[in-house]
C-alpha cells in the first residue's frame, strides 16, 4: 500500500549536483514502526544499542495516523538555498499546533523509558525540536553550535561540506562520561553535521543511543555515513 | 514587571543556574549564559512553567521566538499553551517569502525576518528571547508582528539587564521577565 502523504523529492538533473542525476519521483514503500519489544531495557551499558529493524527505521503511516498530518505540514521550497535544491521547510509544521505536538510526542514515546540523560540539538532547527523532547523525558538539553557562539570553554569538531569545511562546538562540562544521549536535528541529508555531533559526544565518552530527525533524505546516504549508529526519522523525502 | 519581585520559590533555582562568562563576546561584557540552566531539567522545566502559567488561557495564538536562543524557550511554551511557533531569523535563513525589519546595533545595523503568512491579522502574540539587553531585537520582532496585523500582548525573556539603557519607545510595551 502506498502512502499518498509521504514527501516527494524531485532531484536535480545536473550530473554534478549534490542530489545526483534526475530520477522519477515515486512514493516510498511503507515501513513498519518498530515494536516496543525492540526498545532496550534500562541500562547504562554502552554495548546495548537500539538496533534498526531494517535499513530504514521509520514511523509508518500505516501504523501511526499522526504521520500523515506531519508529513503534509512540511512545505517544500524549490531552489533554496540554491538552484536544484528542494528545501524541506519545517516552519509550516510549527504553525500546525496538533502536528507539532504529534511530532514531539512520537519522539517522546520512543525515548521516555530509555534512560536518556542528554538531548543534544544541532543549531538552529535542532533547538526547536530538542528542548520539548528533553523536557518531556527529563533530560538535559545541550546546544551544539556554530563556532564562536557558545561563551564558555568549548570542544570543536570539524566536518566536510560540499565545498570546504565547517565546525560545531559544545561546552566543556555539559556532558559527563557514561551519559546516554540523543542527537536531534530537523533533517538528515548527507549526515555530515550529525556525524560531527556524534563525534563530539563520543570524544567525551558519552553513548549516543540514537540520532532522531523529523525528515530524512535517503538519496544523500546520511544513514550510511552514520555507520552503525542508530537513526530514527518520522518522514522520508525521496525520489525513486 | 519582573516575576522575581514576587518571589516565586522556583525563581531562585533558575537564577543560580545561569552562568556569567566575563569578557564575552568582547572585553567588559559579562555574558549571561543560559546553557547551564538547560543542564538542570528541573530548573529548565520551572522556567517554562512560569511562562506557561502566565500565558495559558489568555488566547495567545502565536509564540514568536528570536533566533537562536529564543528557539529553545519559545517552542515548549507554544506547545503547552496551544499556540503556533514562529521563528524570527537572521537574513537569508528562512526559505520562503519573508518580510524583514532592520534594527540598529551599537555599531551598524542588523535585520530580522519572518515568513509571510506565518502570522495573520488578529493573531495574539508573545515574543520570546533568552535575554533583553537594549531591546533592539525585541522591538524589531514586535514591529514585524504588528506590520502583519498581529497584537503583541507581551515580550517574555528569562533575563533582563536593566542597567542597560533601553530605547525610549520600548516603554509603551509591557516586558515580562
Amino acid at each position: 500500500m502506498q502512502s499518498s502523504s509521504s514527501r516527494l523529492l524531485l532531484c536535480s538533473s545536473k550530473p554534478n549536483s549534490l542530489f545526483g542525476s534526475a530520477v522519477t519521483p515515486t512514493l516510498p514503500s511503507s515501513l513498519r514502526f518498530p515494536p516496543l519489544s525492540l526498545t532496550i531495557p534500562n541500562s547504562t551499558s554502552s554495548s546495548i544499542r537500539l538496533r534498526s529493524l531494517r535499513s530504514s527505521e521509520m514511523a509508518s503511516q500505516d501504523q501511526d495516523p499522526r504521520i500523515a498530518r506531519i508529513s503534509s505540514a512540511i512545505r517544500v521550497i524549490p531552489d533554496f538555498p540554491k538552484p536544484g535544491i528542494m528545501f524541506q521547510d519545517i516552519t509550516t509544521l510549527l504553525l500546525d499546533t496538533k502536528a507539532f505536538k504529534d511530532t514531539i510526542d512520537l519522539f517522546v514515546e520512543r525515548y521516555r523509558d530509555q534512560n536518556i540523560s542528554v538531548v543534544a540539538g544541532v543549531e538552529a532547527r535542532g533547538f526547536i525540536f530538542g528542548p520539548p523532547i528533553a523536557l518531556a523525558i527529563g533530560a538535559k538539553f545541550v546546544p551544539m553550535r556554530k563556532p564562536k557562539k557558545l561563551p564558555g570553554e568549548v570542544i570543536s569538531e570539524e566536518y566536510s561540506l560540499e565545498y570546504g569545511t565547517d565546525k560545531i562546538e559544545m561546552h566543556v562540562g555539559a556532558v559527563q562520561p557514561g551519559e546516554r544521549a540523543l542527537v536531534i536535528d530537523d533533517l538528515i541529508a548527507t549526515g555530515g553535521t550529525l556525524c560531527a555531533a556524534i563525534k563530539l559526544l563520543e570524544r567525551v565518552e558519552v553513548t549516543v543511543v540514537e540520532c532522531a530527525c523529523v525528515i530524512e533524505l535517503p538519496e544523500l546516504k546520511g544513514r550510511e555515513r552514520l555507520g552503525d549508529r542508530s537513526l530514527f526519522v518520522l518522514v522520508e523525502a525521496e525520489g525513486a | 514587571m519582573s516575576a522575581y519581585t514576587h518571589q516565586d520559590p522556583r525563581l531562585h533555582g533558575i537564577k543560580t543556574k545561569i552562568r556569567v562568562v566575563p569578557n564575552f563576546p568582547k572585553s567588559g561584557i559579562m555574558f549571561q549564559d543560559i546553557t547551564t540552566l538547560l543542564l538542570d531539567p528541573k530548573a529548565f522545566k520551572d522556567t517554562i512553567d512560569l511562562f506557561v502559567e502566565r500565558y495559558k488561557g489568555k488566547n495567545i495564538s502565536v509564540v514568536a521566538g528570536i533566533e537562536a536562543r529564543g528557539f529553545i524557550f519559545g517552542p515548549p511554551i507554544a506547545l503547552a499553551i496551544g499556540a503556533k511557533f514562529v521563528p524570527l531569523r537572521k537574513p537569508k535563513k528562512l526559505p520562503g517569502k519573508v518580510i524583514s525589519q532592520e534594527y540598529i546595533l551599537e555599531y551598524g545595523r542588523d535585520c530580522l525576518e519572518m515568513h509571510v503568512g506565518a502570522v495573520e491579522t488578529g493573531d495574539r502574540a508573545i515574543v520570546v528571547d533568552d535575554l533583553i539587553a537594549t531591546g533592539g531585537t525585541l522591538c524589531a520582532a514586535m514591529d514585524l508582528l504588528e506590520r502583519v496585523g498581529a497584537e503583541v500582548v507581551e515580550c517574555a525573556c528569562v533575563i533582563e539587564l536593566p542597567e542597560l539603557k533601553v530605547h525610549t519607545y520600548i516603554y509603551d510595551r509591557v516586558v515580562n521577565v
